[in-house]
């Protein structure tokens, strides 16, 4: 994969792509301990891990292209002591190893740190088999595993150091469309904690991921109409802010957005907790099934996943107000 | 604390024989746990019987008191359905009492039906679903090499689980890095016990040639005690013939 995806109609300047803050991150953690290991599936240039091999060529466990492996052999090295990271294309890493996953990792309770790469659509034209719109839903009912969706560099970082310092199984979706860097309101992140990075009274926009700067845009959008949108940063999906979820529904109108399958992530986790607590109108943006072709930037605007297609769907929330 | 074999290893004739009474122990007791539970494995337990006995009474190196020490031996029940004859071997070698073998897959016990971890001492890894095993016993045997200790990793498959392909994946990679300090055990008829590890530098793969529900006349061989459950007269046949 090229960066043509994204440049052909975006320009690059003043944004990242998490995962240089992934590799970075990881070599500080690597320099600083020696039990932490990455495991990878041949994915040293996709998890732009040439750096940390060339400086720990021992510490770099490739397994090959065999994802179950590389995920039970994250578990082996856990049980050795070492903090494995096992770096791997999203789409593999959770389709393709999910029972091992399940079974070695989460219901083990293993200290391994599963990192997803290029997760949503960030593959934009290769399409739906290298796609991983449906991770979310795939991991977040397994208990034990914490899952982490940074929306920036920070973040990314945040989550990474969180990780190496947990003592037990992470999860983080670490994007590679190119991202602005945003002012967060946390000094860190906390398991469990939303962020409100804006607020706001008539509606509230909760999204994570590449998804929360549109967020942002669309409520610029949404306040030169004169509507005041709350965006709130839902980066944990396990362990989930109920509260911050219940505090949104204050609004009287909840949109959700993510970079994932509208059934099960993000938009499923927040219509369990508003049925079960406080049922407000709800609109929820992602995509709907298998994305047709298309580069990441078409394939966004396409499924609404955009400033204009958010604030649409949020003065629709409202308009459904009783 | 020092790492050792359960009871303290004895040489020759008496050691075969201490783990000949071990493995008849472990085979009346899973064949007791599955009758009183009505559920269990007892033809894999029996055919699994005698190589549990040889590594934990008379090759591994572990401490019960210290279930988690860096440098113990490790052992993956990676046919994970096998429970009758793994926590009896376990209660035997003294990570829990024998006396918790009654409560085998009751409401809320710790012993469930597959082996957890995070419920009892001296398992390393949740095992059930086929083929999770070897993966998890190459990450340990790469654990050990990276930090250069010298415990070493046991798994212990079915014949009929190696159609999982995750263990050819962990296969290539175990011969890939060269990891000589483990050992992968296919149960699979009658026990061969392998060459010093030093002296290689592959990992081991030692096929056992068992005999599925050896030890009882009307088990030996037939499929049928895969997950069969014995009633009260062929209970106390075997009982008389694990003798």
């Amino acid at each position: 994969m090229s960066a043509a995806t994204h440049s052909a109609s975006r320009p690059n300047e003043g944004l990242y792509d998490c995962r240089d803050a992934f590799s970075k991150t990881l070599e500080a953690l690597a320099e600083a301990n020696d039990r932490v290991v990455a495991v990878v599936n041949d994915s040293v240039g996709s998890s732009k891990l040439g750096g940390f091999k060339k400086r720990w060529p021992e510490r770099l466990v490739n397994v090959g292209i065999a994802e179950q492996n590389m995920v039970g052999v994250g578990a082996g090295l856990a049980n050795g002591g070492r903090i494995p990271f096992v770096s791997c294309a999203s789409c593999f890493l959770t389709g393709r190893a999910l029972e091992q996953v399940k079974a070695d990792v989460a219901y083990s309770n293993t200290n391994v740190k599963l990192c997803g790469q290029s997760p949503g659509i960030g593959y934009g034209e290769l399409g739906p088999t290298h796609h991983s719109i449906e991770d979310l839903a795939w991991l977040r009912p397994l208990a034990n595993l914490l899952v982490i969706v940074p929306s920036d560099p920070w973040e990314t970082e945040q989550a990474m150091c969180f990780a190496a310092a947990y003592e037990g199984p992470v999860f983080i979706r670490v994007s590679r469309y190119p991202v602005p860097a945003l002012q967060h309101k946390l000094d860190r992140i906390e398991p469990g904690k939303a962020e409100v990075m804006r607020g706001g009274d008539d509606v509230a926009i909760l999204a994570n991921g590449v998804m929360l700067h549109k967020a942002l845009q669309a409520a610029d959008v949404l306040a030169e109409q004169g509507v005041s949108a709350r965006v709130v940063n839902m980066a944990w999906m396990n362990p989930l802010d109920i509260e911050a979820i219940i505090d949104a529904a204050g609004t009287g109108a909840v949109v959700t957005v993510e970079e994932a399958s509208v059934r099960g992530g993000l938009g499923g986790a927040v219509a369990e907790t508003l049925a079960l607590h406080r049922p407000v109108p709800m609109e929820m943006l992602g995509f709907p099934g298998f994305a047709p072709t298309g580069t990441v930037d078409f394939l966004f605007d396409y499924f609404g996943l955009s400033a204009a297609g958010i604030s649409s769907a949020a003065l629709k929330a409202i308009s459904r107000k009783g | 604390m020092s790492l050792s074999t359960a009871p303290a290893p004895v040489s020759g004739a008496d050691r075969i024989a201490m783990v000949r009474a071990r493995a008849l122990a472990i085979r009346r007791s899973a064949f007791t746990m599955v009758h009183d539970a009505g559920l269990g494995h007892p033809g894999g337990d029996f055919s699994a019987a005698d190589i549990l006995a040889t590594l934990y009474f008379g090759v591994m190196r572990y401490d019960t008191k210290e279930p988690r020490h860096p440098d113990r031996d490790r052992f993956i029940m990676s046919k994970g359905h096998c429970t009758g004859a793994f926590y009896s071997v376990l209660a035997q070698a003294g990570f829990f009492p024998e006396a918790d073998l009654k409560t085998y897959m009751k409401p809320l016990s710790k012993l469930n039906g597959h082996p957890n971890r995070n419920y009892l001492p001296g398992i390393e890894t949740n095992t059930g679903p086929l083929g999770h095993g070897l993966p998890v016993a190459v990450g340990i045997a790469i654990a050990g090499k990276l930090s250069a200790k010298d415990y070493r990793t046991f798994v212990l498959t079915g014949d009929g689980e190696l159609q999982e392909g995750s263990n050819w994946e962990a296969a290539m990679a175990a011969s890939h890095h060269k990891l000589n300090r483990l050992t992968v055990i296919v149960d699979r008829n009658r026990l061969q016990q392998g060459a010093d590890p030093a002296s290689r530098d592959k990992p081991l793969c030692v096929i056992a040639n068992t005999i599925k529900g050896k030890g009882v006349s009307f088990m030996e061989d037939n499929v049928s005690w895969h997950h069969g459950v014995p009633n009260a007269e062929q209970f106390a046949q075997a009982m008389k013939e694990l003798i």
